[in-house]
């Protein structure tokens, strides 16, 4: 497993390639690979958005995305997780998160998958600001789905 | 040890500051501490948490040289 949070821009394709090829699960040894990537947009609420800030709580965020990767339902059935979330700032079109999970059977992964991204939605320490054409504004909540 | 008190996000900017510091006493609890360090803004139900980097309801008792953090709703991901 590894957890990361990047203060610098990630090619997500690039760091899973070398995440499997490093360290990662044993080649042969899993059936599937559920990913999810989270890109900047460049609208939100129906304004053009410039750019995004993200800040979050050293330690604790670290610490509640391994407790979130624990808590999976079906946790044995993980053969690995990578979990890498940005901070600071993020212009339309670069990644923001990845969750890559990978199993002996596709079912495992893509529960966990969606299990980790809604879990790290609603309880991973990070928080959006936003800079609009005329202005600034945090973002005060995350969306349903 | 104080309790080492800090602010995040929205929190942060509307307090003007990232962090307060304060000497325990018997009992204390998380909305105590938020009552005598900001006793012009009552604590917002929207309001998270944490001691020790752990989410914890305002009723947890705090004790010398904890860290407390209260934060807005989280917008990760």
């Amino acid at each position: 497993m590894h957890i990361e949070v990047c203060e610098h821009p990630f090619n997500p394709w690039e760091r899973l390639a070398s995440f499997e090829s490093e360290k990662g699960p044993r080649p042969g040894g899993f059936g599937a690979t559920a990913t999810f990537v989270g890109t900047m947009r460049d609208f939100n609420e129906g304004d053009d958005v410039v750019s995004l800030t993200l800040e979050h709580y050293p330690g604790m965020t670290e610490r509640q995305l391994e407790r979130i990767v624990s808590e999976v339902d079906d946790r044995d059935g993980l053969l690995d997780v990578l979990v890498l979330h940005r901070v600071g700032q993020v212009v339309p079109g670069d990644p923001i998160v990845l969750v890559a999970v990978w199993s002996a059977h596709r079912a495992a992964a893509f529960t966990a998958c969606r299990q980790i991204m809604e879990a790290l939605k609603s309880s991973a320490p990070f928080w959006k600001k936003e800079e609009l054409k005329d202005g600034q504004r945090w973002v005060a909540q995350n969306t349903p789905g | 040890m104080p309790i080492r008190v800090r602010y995040f996000a929205s929190l942060r900017e509307r307090i003007g500051r990232s962090e307060d510091s304060l000497d325990a006493k018997p009992d204390l609890t998380v909305a105590e501490v938020w009552a005598t360090l900001q006793p012009d803004r009552p604590l917002d139900s929207n309001t998270l948490a944490a001691v020790n980097q752990e989410y914890v309801e305002s009723d947890r008792r705090v004790l010398d040289g904890d860290e407390v953090a209260f934060f807005p709703p989280v917008t990760g991901g």
